[in-house]
């Protein structure tokens, strides 16, 4: 199942340069990954935010795959729409290939506006890979919170002020409430393991039935760091458990990537500018909840993982 | 075939026949019935449908626009609330120019909620690029969703087809139907420009127009509704070369030497035609005008109609809230100002919530558009009849 670089290269790229990302995006590296990882022809979905901005500036396009943008909170609708032509199609003899589906989301157009449609996409089962690119705010607007945000995160509607230290609730925790609705396919990812994510998007376009992957997708505008190092970033996330690599398969929980030492939170918060104003405080507590919320959905993992 | 249908069933019974690649549905009273009985055909192998029984109208409707750039035919029904949840998503629809047909059950939007018929959702969807056509009875409303399918996709803009609530949806009717396998051989197959399904060819759909190209997209959008017309006069030709049942954009009865007339659309039509019949009995020159295509706004042929007569009351069924009077009122207003010939216009906002019009109210309403003939007065332009208080 492990992807060899080499093999990757050869595979010829479906997202392709000439886009208008920022230096560093995060989201156009899990675009460029999800795809070459694609060993099936494909065909994607994205919701309205920075990916579908920055690729799609008519005249230009950065697919080099069949794509749609519908709306902003309906990409998993639309997709699920698509899987149904692509059905009914094939059972007319219209059509005979083997193809996939993906849709691509933000954290908003996610956890937020589009969870409804989300939810319905997996419960009625439809075979679309929905790929969640979680940069922890609503970047494409203005670095707004959504509820991917975690806490203690400055953003424009969760400022760092003289009372506030930034967003007060710690995030949603969506991949379980994905979980929950037990999809045959279920994983959180992150573009600096770019093994690990390539096989979750191998296995996940493999299952029978609706899957989703929640990627850890940094963004250096909002997050506030310098851009090269964005995968430095994703590699923090996972050594203090900050973004816990595991998958969810056949009802069963397994940690893909389990970090040497778990490392302390502070060494993940002090090189983003999103986090600068907590290390002002005179008062530690920020830092500690952070420290506790981790500590305990890591905790809750491993039980998970143990059986 | 001739059978005893409600008008939900008779287009539920057209969308059997059509037997679209996709339909992607959520229920809502009074068009509930179409996606159910649709349900039924699916389960009992009558269509080789994929049925999408989406989380909410937004999702139906989201659905939709992927099927039908997948390449597939693509059908829903919603009513009311459920087309405002879509509202978002119908302008993506005809801007992507995928030829969706929507069979709309007309019912008043909320607040207050009520379940009943007024035109107010699909007139607040008016300017979303879509063709909309009322019909005035189940026959019509059967015939015309088989008919969408071929304009639609002809045009390239998505449809809607509306019955009146309850009134059409839920009164039982003689119809005549289709054979099952003339429908699908009458439309034949959908023509397809860009597929998105085709990976050799890959496509990008719904691209991000700055200033730079938006106008000139729209105004391909726009041009499409500037050509819609003659196709739809060409389709329903051919619907009626076919099937024997020919239809108009806009609909005239008893005009040909009419003095006042009423202007209506949906079902008040068949309520219209009959005061008019009495009317003549009691030696009155009355007659009707019945908007059948409402988008595009058939100006040719509602000017021809409309100024036969010296005077017109406008009858809508929905309000714009703008202290302008009713669509169609200022639909009309707005052709008259170049014609030479004009006549008075009185505006009736009746019916909101499914309040009765009956034949004896529309004759007292011909009674007070005789009056305005004579006295060449209008003495209040625009009423709301039917309500207290008035
Ligand atoms: C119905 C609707 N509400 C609001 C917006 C404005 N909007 C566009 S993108 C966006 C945020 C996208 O955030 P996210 O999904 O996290 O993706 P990102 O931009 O961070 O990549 C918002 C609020 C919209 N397009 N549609």
């Amino acid at each position: 199942m492990m992807a060899t670089l080499k093999e990757l290269a050869q595979q010829g790229e479906k997202f392709l340069g000439g886009h208008r990302a920022c230096a560093g995006c995060g989201a156009t590296i899990v675009a460029r990954q999800v795809l070459l990882a694609a060993q099936y022809p494909v065909v994607v979905g994205a919701a309205t935010g920075c990916l579908e901005v920055i690729s799609t500036i008519f005249p230009y396009s950065a697919w080099n795959v069949p794509y749609i943008h519908n709306a902003f909170e309906n990409v998993a609708a639309t997709m699920a729409g698509v899987e149904a032509a692509y059905k009914a199609l094939k059972r007319k003899g219209k059509i005979d290939k083997e193809l996939r589906f993906i849709a691509f989301g933000g954290d908003g157009g996610t956890y937020d506006i589009g969870l409804q449609a989300l939810s319905g996409m997996i419960e009625r089962r439809h075979r679309v890979l929905y790929v969640c690119y979680n940069n922890e705010a609503y970047m494409n607007t203005g670095i707004q919170r959504s509820s991917a945000t975690p806490y203690g995160a400055h953003t424009t509607t969760s400022p760092a002020g003289t009372v506030l230290p930034g967003k007060l609730q710690p995030r949603k925790n969506l991949t379980e409430i994905v979980i929950a609705h037990e999809p045959a396919y279920a994983a959180q990812a992150t573009i600096g393991y770019w093994n690990d994510l390539v096989t979750k998007v191998r296995k996940a376009l493999d299952a029978n039935g609706p899957s989703f992957i929640n990627v850890f997708s940094p963004c250096r505008l909002g997050w506030a760091y310098p851009p090269e190092k964005t995968i430095a970033i994703t590699r923090l996330a996972v050594e203090t458990c900050v973004w816990p690599l595991y998958e969810y398969e056949n009802g069963k929980y397994r940690i893909t990537v389990k970090p040497k030492e778990k490392k302390p939170v502070e060494e993940f918060l002090k090189i983003q500018g999103r986090f600068a104003h907590l290390f002002k405080l005179k008062d530690k507590t920020p830092i500690e909840e952070f420290q506790a919320e981790v500590d305990r959905i890591w905790e809750r993992l491993q039980k998970r993982c143990a059986e | 075939m001739i059978v005893a249908r409600t008008g939900n069933e008779a287009m539920a019974e057209a969308m059997r026949q059509i037997n679209p690649d996709v339909v992607a549905a959520y229920p809502i009273t009074p068009a509930t019935e179409v996606v159910q009985l649709f349900a039924s055909f699916v389960a009992d192998g009558l269509v080789t449908t994929e049925f999408v029984p989406a989380e909410s109208e937004h999702s139906a409707l989201s659905a939709c626009v992927g099927a039908a750039a997948a390449g597939a035919r693509v059908m829903t029904s919603t009513s009311s609330q459920g087309l405002a949840l879509m509202h978002e998503i119908l302008f993506i629809a005809s801007g992507l120019r995928l030829p969706i047909v929507i069979c709309l059950v007309n019912r008043a939007l909320s607040s207050p909620i009520n379940i009943h018929c007024d035109h107010s959702d699909s007139l607040a969807s008016r300017d979303s690029g879509w063709l909309q056509i009322f019909t005035e009875n189940t026959q019509e409303a059967y015939d015309t969703t088989i008919m969408a399918v071929k304009m639609a996709e002809e045009i390239m803009l998505p449809a809607m087809v509306t019955t009146d609530g309850f009134i059409i949806s839920h009164g039982m009717e003689r119809i005549e139907l289709i054979e099952d396998e003339k429908v699908p051989q009458w439309l034949g197959e959908r023509k397809i420009i860009n597929n998105l399904l085709d990976v050799n060819n890959p496509i990008t759909l719904g691209m991000l127009d700055l200033q730079d190209y938006y106008f000139e997209h729209k105004r391909q959008t726009i041009e499409a509704m500037n050509n819609a017309l003659p196709i739809i006069e060409k389709v329903q030709k051919e619907f009626g070369d076919a099937f024997g049942r020919y239809y108009p954009i806009v609909d005239e009865y008893k005009m040909e030497d009419a003095e006042v007339a009423i202007l209506t659309m949906g079902s008040t039509g068949g309520t219209g035609k009959v005061a008019v019949d009495r009317m003549r009995k009691k030696g009155k020159k009355v007659g009707l005008v019945r908007c059948r295509i409402y988008r595009p706004f058939p100006k040719e042929a509602m000017l021809k109609a409309i100024t036969k007569v010296r005077v017109l009351g406008i009858m809508d069924r929905a309000d714009t809230l703008s202290t302008l009077g009713g669509h169609l009122y200022n639909d009309c207003r707005s052709i008259l100002y170049e014609s030479e010939k004009k006549p008075l216009l009185k505006n009736y906002i009746y019916g909101l919530g499914g309040r009765d019009i009956s034949i004896e109210e529309i004759e007292e309403i011909f009674d007070q558009l005789l009056k305005i003939k004579d006295t060449g007065k209008v003495d209040k332009d625009i009423v709301y009849y039917g309500v207290r208080g008035e």
